[in-house]
């Protein structure tokens, strides 16, 4: 069953408080509208986004349903006010061939929390050696459009070569993991003060600096489109922005603890705040921020990357990479962007809905409420804050970040097609469409 | 202080305790027919090794027994921190077992830090990954102390491969701490990058950084190093930033030659200058025994009943 439902007095960016009319799961009417027998859900208060995007979440189905399943990483971002992940190929088998995507798909569909788009490998098995089956998966029911070996680099210039070259027949994208291998054996954080300091082995910034300069001759050279995943430095966003006045075609993400997070939470040793590439410096943070607000980064992804515990509750050095990020990354984004009472909502939603829907090529996403309009949407409180408490969370896995922080803004509905998926702050327990 | 992870850590004033408990130490038990002291019966001191090292746990053994403490040897034979037990299962194991002090030796930079949370007991640090090795440093400076009549403004060079260096972290910590100037000195392959908020100076050219050091301290450098280019060769290394005779001479006379061993001699150190008189290696190795006999003792009685 999928009622009428009529959102009452939703803060609309750039129209003030209306009233929306969902019917079949798309917008019907908008305005100031009587309820005439519709359910009424009461928004006095409350922003309505078009619903988050994620270009890159890890829901680790098939292979590691002990860290997250399709069912409770969707659940997450719904919860997080997402109505599209982006799920990377690095699942156990790898999303390399139809079979796998198509699967992802289906589990996804099932689900029905939110779309989920599969992402396929640029190469078998993640190996960085021969192309996977792009064009397969490209045609498959899973339409895969955006490619990566995410977790690696495609390092060998002449396979991103051909990568690049070969997805221009579907208007396909390469979105490259930035790290140039040699430049990274066996590193655990970032190089700098504190890796002195603590004795770990230093990531340097750049090996993703190296990575994405080269990309951006590529996709210049061959006239491709690259994406790249979870930029991360002060130097990768200069070298991005110079770049796009050039006119290359290419657009890059940032991951929330980017923009939140530094090397110094390494000082604890504890692997929680291990990821790949890892948490930079303040002035990294800050360029990073003005970036998103410019534009220059273009869309906030979260790199949802849940783990097991017994793979987080060890040695920084056998931890794996990798933190939550669907739950929070709103909250997140709009303390980034200036803070719920100074972040422009407009911005918000450029970058972490609609640039986000458009890269992937999602059509029915990062729609703002219009007559016809997919009703893909989410309900913010601006006024509110909560606590992160590791337990509550509902994806399966436990390793957040900001435990015990207090973030701005709350998820108090999400809606897919229509549907809640979130409701009054909760989780919707029937989604069946 | 419950722990021992870092010199980092300590205060000054912890550090001199450390130092002067080690006197004590070596005063109590040297020209005993029976070098042992009643201190720690009854407690078990757990020596959990994930390297080899027989010279350190020997050390630490040897020590937790002069103390009359039981010793256990936990095996931990992986070679990899990927394989076998959790660390945190054997810290489980441990706790369970009423492991009054555990002394860890990890290749993993943290591990003794980690091991904090899931255990009651007292960690000691006896070398985690290229992060620390406390008891090092402190037996460096107790040696240091004893030839030069004190730290307090003598000059120390610390030569070679900074980078992979736990020895060098903890010594830089607590040599600074204690009033001392500390001068690094290597190739800038091998030194870490954004150190410049160190209390040290830094140099490449060993020659010209031997004036006014009152002790130099020779890293061990493994040949190894070559094969992933952070120098070209051992020759090379041994010539540029090896401590041979002629380099001896230009210190002050007074200056002393330290090791932490085990020694590559002709590589970071030639063979005559290792036996030199000049060198205090063993005598490092004997104050090792004193220092971790003070630190086991501090941390274990919290220095009741001195």
């Amino acid at each position: 069953m999928n009622p009428v439902k009529l959102i009452k007095s939703a803060n609309l960016i750039g129209r003030g408080r209306q009233d929306v009319l969902v019917r079949d799961g798309r917008v019907a009417e908008i305005g100031s509208l009587r309820d005439a027998g519709a359910e009424v859900v009461d928004a006095d208060g409350l922003v309505l986004l078009p619903g988050l995007v994620d270009l890159h979440t890890h829901l680790r189905e098939p292979g590691r349903e002990d860290a997250e399943t399709v069912l409770t990483g969707t659940r997450a971002a719904a919860k997080g006010g997402y109505t599209a992940v982006c799920a990377m190929a690095n699942s156990y088998p790898v999303a390399d061939t139809a079979g796998v995507v198509e699967q992802v798909a289906a589990l996804g569909r099932a689900a029905g929390y939110a779309d989920v788009q599969p992402i396929g490998a640029v190469s078998i098995g993640l190996e960085g050696r021969q192309l996977a089956e792009i064009g397969a998966m490209a045609q498959s029911a899973a339409a895969v459009r955006m490619f990566s070996d995410d977790g690696h680099c495609v390092h060998d210039p002449v396979l991103m070569r051909r990568a690049l070259e070969y997805v221009k027949t579907f208007g396909g994208i390469i979105a490259q993991h930035a790290e140039e291998p040699r430049l990274t054996e066996g590193a655990q954080m970032n190089e700098g003060a504190v890796s002195a300091e603590l004795g770990l082995p230093g990531w340097p910034s750049v090996a993703e600096e190296a990575i994405i300069a080269r990309d951006v001759l590529l996709a210049e050279y061959t006239g491709a489109r690259v994406h790249f995943c979870h930029v991360s430095t002060a130097r990768s966003v200069a070298i991005i922005r110079e770049a796009k006045a050039r006119g290359v075609q290419i657009t890059a993400e940032v991951c929330p603890h980017h923009l939140l997070l530094t090397d110094e939470a390494a000082r604890s040793y504890d692997p929680v705040y291990k990821v790949n590439p890892p948490l930079r410096q303040e002035s990294d943070v800050a360029v990073l921020r003005a970036a998103l607000a410019e534009g220059v980064i273009d869309a906030v992804a979260t790199d949802h990357a849940p783990h097991a515990p017994q793979d987080k509750e060890c040695e920084w050095a056998a931890a794996r990479p990798g933190m939550l990020g669907l739950e929070t990354a709103l909250s997140i984004s709009v303390a980034a962007l200036g803070g719920p009472d100074d972040v422009d909502w407009d911005l918000l939603a450029e970058r972490t809905s609609r640039t986000p829907a458009r890269i992937a090529g999602l059509e029915a996403h990062g729609r703002d409420p219009e007559p016809g309009v997919e009703a893909n949407f989410t309900l913010v409180d601006p006024s509110a804050t909560w606590t992160v408490v590791p337990e509550g969370l509902a994806s399966l896995s436990r390793n957040t970040p900001y435990a015990g922080m207090e973030l701005p803004v709350t998820v108090e509905a999400t809606f897919l097609r229509g549907r809640a998926t979130v409701l009054n702050g909760k989780i919707a327990e029937e989604t069946t469409e | 202080m419950k722990h021992l992870l870092t010199t980092k850590a300590l205060t000054r004033e912890e550090a001199e305790l450390i130092l002067d408990v080690t006197e004590q130490m070596a005063e109590a038990v040297t020209g005993r027919e029976v070098p042992k002291l009643p201190a720690l019966r009854g407690r078990t001191v757990v020596n959990l090794f994930y390297e080899d090292s027989t010279r350190t746990r020997t050390s630490f053994e040897t020590a937790a027994k002069r103390l009359s403490a039981d010793v256990v040897n936990f095996a931990a034979k992986t070679s990899s921190v990927n394989k076998g037990e959790s660390l945190r299962d054997t810290a489980l194991t441990l706790q369970a077992m009423g492991a009054d002090a555990v002394v860890i030796r990890h290749p993993a930079a943290g591990a003794p830090q980690r091991l904090t949370e899931w255990l009651d007991g007292a960690v000691l640090n006896a070398g985690d990954g290229t992060h620390a090795h406390p008891t090092q440093a402190l037996l460096d400076a107790y040696t240091m102390k004893r030839r030069l009549g004190g730290i307090e403004g003598r000059t120390v060079a610390i030569v070679g491969d900074i980078l992979h260096s736990r020895v060098a972290r903890s010594n830089i910590w607590l040599l600074t701490k204690l009033g001392a100037n500390v001068r690094l000195v290597g190739p800038p392959t091998l030194l870490p990058k954004d150190i410049d908020g160190w209390p040290v100076e830094v140099a490449y050219d060993l020659d010209a950084s031997l004036k006014g050091v009152d002790a130099i301290m020779m890293l061990r450098v493994q040949r190894e190093r070559q094969n992933a280019s952070f120098f070209p060769t051992a020759n090379e290394y041994a010539r540029l930033y090896g401590l041979d005779e002629r380099r001896l001479a230009l210190l002050p006379d007074h200056a002393i030659v330290m090791h932490p061993g085990p020694m590559n001699r002709g590589m970071e150190i030639a063979a005559a200058v290792a036996d030199s008189p000049r060198a205090t290696i063993t005598e490092q190795v004997t104050n090792g025994v004193w220092v971790r006999m003070a630190v086991l003792y501090l941390l274990l009685t919290a220095g009741e009943a001195r």
